[in-house]
């Protein structure tokens, strides 16, 4: 009998995704109440009550990157949103109010997952949609951490929410919590997240088997589906064709890899062909991006798992925020930083000045920023970007007269 | 003796000049805690025998922290960092930061590294902060922050001292909720800028101090006949209400403020600490009581929008004058549902832009005079 053909990673992990939202779709049919997310809620909660959730920011990403973005944020212009309120937020409450979204569409919601660990704007943000639903909103409170550790007092604070938030979706699910489910769904999820870390390492191999923007398409599934032993599957199928583009010598990247970078931040989901554009024609390969480190939750108990979801790139003190990057950027080898200065996220970009700094002097290597967002096209400039781009290559040419990477 | 007006000019002078009260501490020999906004647990610093001290940034030009900050932050953010770069918080024996909101998170960081000679002290306060997992958290954190305060004031905070602080406090906050009622009440006796002033103030006072003066006031206003003023009363919300411009500009075209829904103003002042044997659980309890504020989550979700509606209705105040902070995203977040409530109940309103660095008044002006117009023919 002739062997069946290996799936391709890529497809592997786009079918995973697109069972989220089915799934979503069929329990909305079924008459089951249909939950949405922010990326860092707690996810083992809801899937361990086998309850279907959908990902308002893997949403606004995909009907962004599929040029939707303008349109949905002026909808929620008209609706009254300020447009410096983060385009996220705004194509998502433009779609909860009924703007349609043909780029992505998802079921509306019945209840509300909301974990302020990636930002302060998620709480009004889904109070927003709860309003407009009049729909329970279940909060899972992340404060913002000053330390490099996580205190006690946190932990505590996190564990009685976690209890709490378990009350309120038995309630929402009409199911009971059931100890031995959780557990599986941890090992799925930490599985996950193991794959995730290995497939994002390879980018220290030097030609890189992979452009770091291809961990931006795969992150929709880290979002989504990280306790589905489907992703861990996916992942580590990911992995394994990596580890065997290191031996073929072949790339994801199909141009030359004069410069490593890391890409520091969210994407311009509208012009991610534009950001691509002048990096292929310089042989820029981006093999460092920050979400690496921001989605590998490993844990093996309850204490480590709350400590976990209080490390997202927003959440953490400065100086992990450094040492996450700097890492990265020694471990894949890069010779400078391009830094997105997004307007949609005033935290994220609050740090990025003073961090700029420390990459310099601690890493030894040109860094250069560019005005953009992670979703409204309007706030980003192709002219500004490229002569950026430009910049930070010939200061990357100039480096490597001198001292190498890193 | 004294007149309401005397009484008013002081408040005046001591909230255009924060830096002669700074100074004039510090050469008392006091030591002095800078309070960034929000919700900074201030009976604590009183308790440890040092001064209070809000700093809410200030009408200027941001250049320094532009080394830290693109333009896309709130200004109150940006100067306050200005401040600390310019060296004009020196003398400061520490700061109170907290973090509840996207510019607070890196505006910590950021004062934290490039101001490195003030003490820092820094706060995240619970979002889920009604339930006994949450006011425990407070507990804990609020004591973290006495332990880092009592190593700056050099002796211990005992509890009979945070009673006796909690009792100033809540003295000083039912002071200030009768002067807002009164000076709704007394529009001919006290203007927009003087309101401000008297609230301002308390910024810079110590509470004993400031409570002496209000309770003064209040008096003479109290005392006063009632009122046959002929103005349009009308209801403020927003970060702040200080810009002595704008407050003059309502005061030009017969408007007066008669309650506000203001963070430097009534927000902070709504709750008293209640009676608990253990003061730092009575303070956590107090931050667990706090509601109607776009900083905070709601867990009723609508809370907000109907208590301002009721806070209107009961003032008496025929429109809404909404001072949006620029690049203030949890309250632009919370203005279309309150728009839709205003609406909803017919109140009118404008929303006018405003920062730190506002020169230009024209457009607030002809926005304000269409206002006036608008609401004397209603």
């Amino acid at each position: 009998m002739e062997q069946e053909e290996k799936k391709a990673a890529k497809i592997m992990l786009r079918e995973v995704v697109d069972q989220v939202y089915q799934e979503a779709w069929d329990a909305k049919k079924r008459g089951e109440p249909v939950g949405w997310s922010s990326s860092k809620f707690p996810a083992e909660i809801a899937e361990t009550l086998g309850l279907k959730v959908c990902y308002p920011e893997n949403q606004a990403a995909a009907v962004a990157a599929k040029h939707g973005g303008q349109r949905m944020c002026e909808a929620a212009e008209g609706m009254g949103y300020s447009n410096d309120i983060c385009a996220y937020a705004r194509i998502s409450l433009a779609y909860a109010a009924g703007e349609e979204a043909e780029e992505k569409p998802m079921p509306q919601p019945d209840f509300l997952l909301c974990c302020n660990n990636i930002c302060n704007c998620m709480t009004k943000w889904y109070e927003n949609i709860a309003r407009m639903h009049n729909i329970p909103l279940i909060m899972f409170d992340i404060p913002y951490n000053n330390e490099t550790e996580v205190s006690e007092e946190s932990v505590a604070y996190l564990k009685g929410q976690f209890y709490d938030v378990i009350g309120q979706l038995e309630a929402i699910s009409s199911r009971k919590w059931d100890e031995e489910r959780f557990e599986e769904v941890c090992k799925n999820s930490n599985r996950t997240a193991k794959a995730w870390l290995k497939a994002c390492s390879y980018c220290q191999y030097e030609p890189s088997p992979l452009s770091g923007f291809d961990l931006f398409n795969h992150m929709a599934d880290v979002v989504t589906a990280r306790c589905k032993p489907e992703t861990a599957e996916a992942f580590e199928a990911l992995a394994e064709e990596y580890e065997q583009a290191v031996k073929d010598g072949t790339s994801t990247w199909r141009y030359d890899e004069n410069y490593r970078i890391m890409f520091e931040g969210i994407p311009c989901w509208p012009v991610l062909r534009t950001l691509f554009t002048p990096l292929k024609n310089k042989g820029i390969n981006t093999t460092a991006v920050v979400y690496a480190p921001a989605f590998g939750f490993v844990f093996n108990n309850l204490e480590e798992m709350m400590k976990a979801y209080y490390k997202a790139p927003n959440s953490v003190c400065l100086e992990t925020g450094v040492k996450w990057r700097e890492g990265i950027c020694r471990e894949n080898k890069v010779d400078g930083v391009l830094v997105h200065y997004n307007r949609s996220c005033k935290p994220w970009s609050g740090y990025m000045p003073e961090m700029e700094r420390r990459f310099r002097k601690d890493l030894g290597i040109p860094v250069v920023g560019f005005d953009g967002d992670q979703a409204d096209p309007r706030n980003f400039s192709e002219a500004q970007y490229t002569t950026r781009v430009d910049g930070l290559f010939e200061l990357m040419e100039e480096n490597k007269k001198g001292r190498g990477s890193v | 003796m004294t007149t309401i007006k005397e009484i008013l000019s002081r408040f005046q002078e001591i909230a255009s000049n924060p830096d002669n009260r700074l100074q004039g501490y510090i050469k008392d020999g006091k030591k002095v805690i800078g309070c960034f906004p929000y919700y900074v647990p201030e009976e604590l610093v009183s308790a440890a025998d040092m001064v209070p001290f809000g700093i809410w940034g200030a009408e200027g030009t941001i250049s320094a922290a532009k080394e830290y900050f693109a333009a896309f932050y709130c200004t109150i953010a940006q100067m306050n960092l200005e401040m600390g770069l310019t060296g004009k918080l020196k003398g400061l024996s520490g700061v109170i930061v907290p973090s509840l909101c996207d510019t607070l998170r890196p505006l910590s960081q950021n004062f934290r590294v490039a101001v490195p000679d003030i003490p820092f002290i820094f706060v995240a306060h619970p979002q889920n902060r009604k339930k006994e997992f949450g006011v425990q958290y407070t507990v804990d954190i609020y004591g973290k922050i006495k332990k880092q305060l009592e190593a700056i004031a050099g002796h211990k905070i005992t509890d009979e001292k945070l009673t006796a602080a909690i009792d100033v406090y809540n003295q000083s906050r039912a002071a200030r909720r009768t002067f807002v009622r009164l000076a709704g009440e007394h529009p001919e006796a006290v203007t927009p800028a003087e309101r401000s002033a008297v609230l301002k103030s308390s910024f810079f006072m110590t509470k004993q101090e400031h409570t002496v003066m209000v309770n003064e006031l209040n008096e003479l206003l109290m005392a006063l006949p009632n009122s046959d003023w002929q103005g349009i009363r009308i209801f403020t919300s927003g970060i702040l209400a200080d810009n002595k411009n704008l407050l003059g500009i309502l005061e030009e075209n017969n408007l007066a403020v008669a309650a506000d829904d203001v963070a430097a103003e009534s927000r902070g002042i709504r709750v008293d600490v209640p009676k608990h044997p253990d003061p730092l659980y009575a303070l956590a309890l107090q931050f667990g009581e706090q509601d109607h504020d776009p900083l905070l989550h709601d867990p009723e979700l609508n809370n907000r929008p109907e208590y301002i509606i009721k806070q209107i209705r009961s003032c008496n105040a025929k429109g809404v004058v909404i001072l949006m902070m620029q690049f203030c995203d949890p309250e632009e977040m919370e203005y279309p549902d309150l728009k839709k409530a205003l609406e909803q109940e017919a109140i009118p309103h404008i929303i006018i832009g405003v920062d730190q660095q506002m020169r230009d008044f024209a457009q607030a002006r002809t926005q304000i005079q269409a206002f006036a117009d608008v609401l004397s023919m209603a």
